[in-house]
């Protein structure tokens, strides 16, 4: 009974927004912030309504500066706030990448703990929306690469709800991914009285036996469509949403391959030193005897993301799954 | 010759050589002879008592960078960034601030760090390579040093916004209603994030006073290499005043940043203060000047010294009575002592400490990361102290 009333079907876009407001609500110390998150509700309506209801002072409208954004949301840090700041397309965080590496990143480090940054910095990343250039890429290696900052990556509405409230609660900066193909596409059952599992913990969600799929983001999606074709043709894929990329929570992972001894990584980022590669290098160091394969990667190919009209080639599909399960299985 | 194509004066004129020595627009209260004169707007009355406290904080702030240069030439500092000529700017900015008021420094800012009441031995840390700052920003109301140039005036501009929020601008109440200063050089006037400060105070009506000390030089590129225009008149294209004062003038100084920190207190927003100066060292105690600039220029410089101007004035008008300036002299003898010795005991940190406070909340991967390290350690003969 209590589940029908607390239970409702949300996309991943309307997760994200309930819980920004309910983070919101408990805390007025969180600020969103970032390129037309107010009136406009941002370009993908994830703070819609939030100005209105919380105010201007919360919900800021900032200039179009992705530095400027990331940098007074440092002062504004420790000046006690929780900046929630978005950064419209993840091809435009660059501008920023000397304030999260260089400051975000460290200031807890330098100050030797007395200067926190509890930052969330909302980045819509992947591709697959049939953007122009800068507007479809996966830049998660290079934030994970950053001692001092977290990663993290959801791929389902309920995820969205839950991940985003614990970021926003956790005392150090979190690089929150979203994979913005998936904004306003499945929707999910979210029960907002549910009890959410642990942010910084990967998950198992769907049981199998011959291979390991690797996953998180948008291809959690893709792995899972995998998985599905794969039992057709008698063949059993575990898949695992990793959901946290810094830190990384192996031991799912490694139980997993323990019992397949087979496992395939598969991301949209460039594959060359990719999350594919620390993933295969910590398997193969903690799996080795179990291993009846190589790890395998499947991932965007290195070069820059191409046109929209050939970014179905680029991006990693079932198909390309199921190839490097095959040749897993093959050896 | 003024240019009649409609585009507005000949450059060349308003950044010509009229402008060597501060330009016409020089706010200046103490003349580099030690004559006290007037300016319309930001005159002030200043007592003997806060003369010979500018003089002594000019004056041991000088001895705390005259020892951290010899220090670094003995091996015990890795390198040390001088201040030498920047001694008015910095105590002026530094006297003008109240308690509540929050500094965000770069890594030169060791006079303003003496106002701030830090022990300046602290500030050896960082250059020792001992640690990466050691107090804490909130207790003396005073950032870390910042080595990227430029970064911290975004953090000050966000800061300042945090301010508005917490309802302490505006509301005319002298202990309550606070400002930020950022600091910051001639070359980080190029930078991006400078301009997005400027931006984003001037948007949000932020109270923050942009304190740039114009030291004429970035490492060796000159000043006409950052700008064609005089900096503080960039302030006025970003929507806020701009002014210039002579920066070795600590009267000077004091007055006009008291101004803009009361203007930001009272919620009128952002002012940039153009600290006109000359870096009489060099950039680091790693840089070597005669490689691009005439000593000509720097003994110029050396007739405008900030410290000798308001001694020719304390005595010449005397304000200061017979032993003040022995004893003055004995101070700073008892403070260099006291860095010298403080400096050389400063231990080094534990290799582990590394691990501790690169998150607020420890990963399991990082811990095990540093317990691999501690049994690494451990396998040594002579362990016990290293970790």
């Amino acid at each position: 009974m209590s589940a029908q009333r607390t239970t409702q079907k949300v996309t991943l876009a309307k997760g994200l927004n309930m819980g920004l407001r309910a983070a919101m609500e408990r805390d007025d110390k969180v600020l969103v912030m970032g390129e037309d998150v107010g009136k406009l509700g941002g370009v993908f309506r994830i703070t819609d309504g939030l100005q209105k209801d919380f105010g201007e002072d919360r919900v800021i409208d900032s200039p179009l500066a992705e530095s400027g954004i990331v940098g007074t949301a440092v002062g504004l840090a420790l000046r006690g706030y929780r900046p929630v700041v978005e950064i419209q397309f993840d091809g435009f965080v660059y501008p920023a990448y000397d304030q999260i590496v260089c400051q975000v990143a460290k200031m807890h480090f330098r100050s030797q703990g007395r200067s926190r940054m509890p930052m969330v910095i909302r980045i819509p990343f992947g591709g697959g929306i049939g953007a122009v250039e800068h507007h479809s890429e996966s830049p998660e290696a290079q934030f994970a690469h950053t001692p001092g900052l977290k990663v993290v990556a959801c791929s389902n509405p309920v995820d969205g709800y839950w991940m985003l409230q614990q970021a926003i609660a956790c005392d150090d900066p979190v690089v929150f991914l979203e994979p913005k193909r998936q904004y306003h596409a499945d929707k999910a059952d979210l029960d907002v009285d549910a009890t959410p599992q642990p942010l910084f913990s990967s998950r198992v969600v769907r049981r199998g036996t011959d291979v390991t799929v690797l996953a998180y983001g948008p291809t959690v999606k893709t792995a899972l469509k995998a998985a599905e074709a794969a039992s057709n043709e008698g063949r059993s894929l575990e898949v695992v949403d990793l959901r946290t990329l810094s830190p990384l929570d192996m031991a799912p992972v490694y139980e997993s391959v323990r019992r397949t001894g087979r496992a395939v990584v598969c991301h949209e980022a460039h594959v060359n030193l990719g999350m594919g590669a620390e993933l295969a290098a910590r398997i193969t160091e903690e799996c080795f005897y179990s291993l009846e394969a190589p790890v395998l990667r499947v991932g965007g190919f290195d070069t820059p993301y191409p046109p929209s009209r050939i970014e179905e080639d680029f991006l990693p599909d079932l198909d390309r799954v199921l190839d490097a399960v095959d040749r897993s299985l093959a050896i | 010759m003024s240019q009649t194509s409609g585009f507005g004066p000949d450059l060349a004129e308003v950044f010509g050589p009229s402008q060597q020595d501060g330009g016409p627009e020089l706010v200046q209260l103490l003349t580099p002879e030690g004559e006290r004169v007037h300016h319309p707007e930001f005159d002030l009355d200043f007592s003997a008592e806060q003369l010979r406290g500018f003089y002594r904080d000019m004056v041991l702030t000088r001895r705390i960078d005259t020892e951290a240069t010899a220090l670094q030439r003995h091996g015990e500092l890795g390198i040390w960034a001088q201040l030498l000529g920047q001694e008015a700017a910095q105590i002026g900015a530094g006297r003008a601030l109240r308690p509540q008021d929050h500094v965000f420094p770069t890594y030169r800012e060791h006079g303003v760090a003496w106002c701030r009441g830090l022990d300046p031995l602290r500030l050896l840390g960082l250059f020792r390579g001992v640690d990466q700052g050691s107090w804490d920003p909130e207790e003396f109301h005073f950032g870390l040093y910042t080595i990227v140039i430029g970064a911290q005036t975004l953090h000050a501009t966000g800061y300042a916004m945090g301010m508005q929020r917490d309802g302490v601008v505006g509301t005319g109440d002298p202990d309550r209603d606070a400002a930020v200063v950022a600091h910051f050089g001639d070359g980080a006037s190029s930078q991006g994030d400078v301009n997005e400060a400027f931006i984003f105070a001037a948007s949000y009506n932020a109270p923050v006073v942009f304190f740039c000390q114009n030291n004429q030089w970035a490492i060796s590129e000159p000043i006409e290499r950052q700008t064609r225009i005089p900096l503080y008149q960039r302030a006025l294209g970003f929507g806020f005043p701009g002014v210039r004062v002579d920066g070795n003038d600590v009267l000077a100084t004091y007055a006009v940043t008291q101004a803009a920190l009361q203007r930001a207190r009272d919620g009128q927003g952002p002012t940039f203060v153009e600290a006109y100066t000359y870096r009489m060292g060099a950039h680091t105690t790693t840089d070597d000047p005669t490689r691009y600039r005439l000593s000509d220029d720097v003994e110029h410089w050396k007739l405008k010294d900030p410290i000798a101007r308001l001694e020719v004035y304390l005595k010449r008008n005397g304000l200061a009575e017979g032993s003040f300036f022995g004893d003055i002299k004995d101070e700073a003898d008892q403070l260099g002592a006291t860095l010298r010795e403080g400096c050389k005991a400063m231990p080094d940190p534990r290799p582990s400490s590394m691990f501790d406070h690169v998150y607020a909340e420890m990963t399991d991967e990082l811990a095990a990361q540093r317990d691999g390290f501690a049994a690494y350690l451990s396998t040594f003969a002579d362990a016990a102290e290293e970790a």
